[in-house]
């Protein structure tokens, strides 16, 4: 715990500017959370009398609730406002509607937004922390690192490890969060599914790029598959979901491909029989439901940590 | 010294280097001026009551020429007007604009064109020219009224940033336009690759995850242009290029005659995609911001004379507009009053071109593409020209603009070119002496 005091960032944006010692800093602190909320009584005083607002302005159920249980679970006070960004119903603007709940003496904005860059902006005219639950297709920071958190509970170390993210990453904030996690903490990261959706470019970030499916899980200890984001994709990146799954798609067959001791993982939500076969899915060798519980330790981690900068209470860590 | 007429707009500039790229001269000689134009010796009672001005260790030049302004007059004149468009040339050294019609409504018939000929006569400072849209409504679907637009007084034709996807209906235009003797200034950009997208697709937008415009989408329509221009033999001048590629098929195309001539942005010769890491919306522009390659290829190609001319593309936007998530804040940033100056930086200062060629690109040149009287300083032409420091340092601040909207990339730069007096006819239309 006493690396807490390490930690000087009001607001979690992205993973890209973290630095591996902040990244261990934050799951540090998820492992204390964790063994908390192991117990019977999972709540800790830790936040009682502030105030959290969910600002999500893009559908959403797991992330808000698992954010939402997490506030909850440090005992601080939970507002939901939910809405549509571009929408701005009444005219107002996302700075507006932001200093408005400021104002409403929020202690914290846990932000969603489907515009990348949304919560960076935010950040220059709101004083209290911004916590970034996903921007458009830029990052999903605590997504990443409840990924990390999960992998390193298995595996008790990222070094050297080979990690296959499988999927859409052109349109995935969870693929850039991961890729910048996952390299930090020295994992090797394959980038796999079809040219439209993985371009070539991205090796540029410090990843290797394959779009052969079998070649691209054979070595991995694990294998993150994200959603077929079909929402997001202006034209068609690809044929037909069925072509989808039949060149990317995990089933029991292609399971015997995998290493034995590799792990599944999906940040969810699940499409079964595109991405994944539901018996797979529900096999051991799927780790999905881990990183949900490891979600709101993770998420209660990152809310102590920048709320402990806002109140400049380094002296004085909040109560624990 | 005032803003104002002075008796006989009689001016006698001392001390100054003329910088002429429409007679290829630089001399260092004074300048005299009287009824609003230049004269060769004058009576030695001039010397008496014409208006002394000082352009000692300055530049004297032929007033600037920009192709693609948009002055947003009429509809959102809160954004810009004529007057207040005027005066932001006046004050970054442009005598003579060409405004695009993509105003509200836009400018695709007669009478939206002699209201803003009705503006321009009242309330310009400087020479405003304006254009008219290639098709009604600026939609791409069937011809505007190009004949009667020409005669009401529009100097070419344009869809004022957008740009036609229909290749044959592009292709009458060219043709009708070619019967009209006009030219067409195209924004070269396919839409069916640039759907939703609002920044370079390269390294940055993949980072950012940010929706990327890639310079392909540019080539397609500059080569689809360089084609239908050989077919018609009408001259299409391609505006705001920002990819290396489409200035190779540029060079590839002209090297057979195709009438086909090139401008680039002061923004796309000095800043890269890189700038977007903040998500800062005053770098959001159409074509967006290239990677340091393009920049490089556009820079040689300012060098070698592929490229003809510079233009600012200033495209007003209040604050509030701006002030955004990066996705929803409009494309365009302002550059009248900045055009010179990062001119004068990054080409003289940085890559060592000479002022006579950023005279050339900033007024000759420019003129002879659309055919427009020539800013000579020579006897009986009009008085037309500007004074300014090209060593002088000032920091660009967002009160200082002449501009109704401050939406400038360079607020807070410092840059290297101080303007010091612009004279239109004979008036002083800005100085800072």
């Amino acid at each position: 715990m006493e690396n807490a005091s390490k930690w000087s960032r009001k607001d979690l944006i992205g993973i890209e500017e973290l630095t591996r010692e902040e990244i261990e800093i934050i799951l540090e602190m998820a492992k204390s959370f964790k063994a908390t909320i192991e117990r019977s009584r999972k709540k800790v005083p830790t936040l009682r009398g502030k105030t959290i607002v969910n600002l999500f302005l893009e559908p959403s159920t797991r992330t808000r609730v698992a954010f939402e249980v997490a506030a909850k679970r440090l005992s601080a006070d939970v507002v939901t406002v939910q809405g549509s960004s571009s929408s701005q119903v009444k005219g107002e603007t996302l700075k507006d509607t932001a200093l408005n709940i400021q104002a409403l003496s929020a202690d914290m904005i846990i932000m969603r937004h489907s515009a990348a860059g949304a919560p960076k902006y935010l950040s220059k005219y709101i004083d209290v922390p911004i916590i970034n639950a996903g921007d458009g297709a830029h990052e999903h920071p605590t997504q990443a690192l409840l990924d990390a958190f999960t992998l390193i509970e298995r595996f008790g170390s990222l070094e050297g490890k080979r990690i296959t993210i499988l999927g859409d990453i052109l349109f995935s904030r969870v693929a850039r969060s991961n890729i910048w996690a996952l390299t930090k903490l020295g994992a090797e990261v394959t980038l796999a599914g079809p040219s439209t959706l993985v371009p070539e470019r991205f090796a540029k970030m410090g990843v290797h790029v394959c779009h052969d499916l079998k070649t691209s899980i054979k070595d991995a200890d694990a294998v993150m598959l994200l959603r077929i984001q079909r929402e997001r994709q202006t034209t068609t990146h690809f044929p037909s979901l069925g072509e989808y799954t039949a060149l990317f798609g995990l089933n029991k067959k292609r399971l015997e491909w995998l290493k034995e001791d590799a792990l599944i993982m999906h940040p969810g939500p699940i499409n079964r029989g595109v991405e994944i076969d539901s018996d797979l899915a529900d096999s051991g060798r799927s780790v999905i439901l881990d990183q949900v519980t490891n979600g709101i330790a993770v998420r209660m981690g990152v809310m102590y940590l920048c709320m402990g900068v806002s109140e400049n209470s380094l002296a004085e860590p909040l109560p624990l | 010294m005032k803003e104002t007429d002075n008796q006989n707009n009689a001016l006698w500039v001392r001390g100054g280097t003329l910088v002429d790229p429409y007679t290829k001269k630089e001399e260092k000689r004074d300048l005299y001026v009287e009824e609003g134009k230049y004269v060769e010796k004058p009576e030695e009672s001039f010397f008496k009551y014409a208006e002394e001005v000082d352009a000692a260790d300055c530049i004297v030049a032929p007033g600037l020429t920009d192709l693609q302004v948009h002055f947003r007059e009429p509809g959102e004149t809160h954004k810009e007007t004529i007057e207040t468009g005027s005066r932001a040339a006046a004050a970054g050294g442009f005598t003579r604009v060409v405004c695009m019609p993509n105003t509200s409504p836009v400018c695709d018939h007669a009478g939206v064109l002699r209201l803003i000929s009705h503006e321009i006569e009242t309330g310009a400072c400087i020479e405003v020219l304006p254009t008219g849209c290639i098709t009604k409504g600026a939609e791409g679907k069937e011809l505007s009224p190009i004949g009667s637009l020409k005669n009401a007084g529009a100097v070419a034709l344009t869809e004022g940033g957008k740009c036609v996807q229909n290749n044959e209906l592009m292709c009458r235009a060219l043709e009708y336009a070619k019967m009209l003797d006009m030219i067409i200034l195209d924004h070269c950009q396919d839409y069916s690759m640039t759907e939703n997208a609002v920044m370079n697709e390269g390294e940055w937008s993949f980072k950012l995850g940010l929706r990327g415009w890639p310079h392909e989408a540019e080539d397609l329509m500059v080569a689809r242009d360089a084609i239908l221009a050989e077919k018609t033999g009408t001259p299409i001048h391609l505006q705001n290029i920002s990819s290396g590629s489409a200035i190779d098929i540029i060079e590839r195309v002209r090297s057979r005659g195709v009438p086909i001539t090139v401008e680039v942005t002061p923004h796309h010769f000095s800043l890269t995609d890189a700038a977007l890491e903040g998500y800062e919306t005053c770098f959001k522009m159409n074509p967006p911001l290239r990677s340091e390659a393009n920049r490089q290829r556009i820079l040689q190609a300012l060098k070698d004379g592929i490229v003809d001319c510079i233009s600012c593309d200033h495209a007003p936007h209040t604050e509030d507009e701006k002030d955004l998530e990066f996705d929803y804040a409009p494309f365009g940033v302002i550059g009248l009053e900045t055009s010179l100056a990062v001119s004068v930086t990054e080409l003289y200062h940085e890559e060592g071109f000479s002022l006579m060629r950023i005279m050339e690109l900033m007024a000759s040149v420019p003129d002879q593409i659309m055919g427009f009287e020539s800013k000579a300083l020579v006897p009986m032409n009009d008085a037309n020209f500007m004074i300014f420091d090209p060593n002088a340092s000032w920091t660009v601040d967002k009160e200082g603009f002449a501009s109704k909207s401050k939406n400038s990339p360079w607020v807070g730069r410092t840059l290297k070119g101080d303007l010091k007096l612009t004279s239109y006819r004979g008036n002083v239309v800005f100085s800072k002496f």
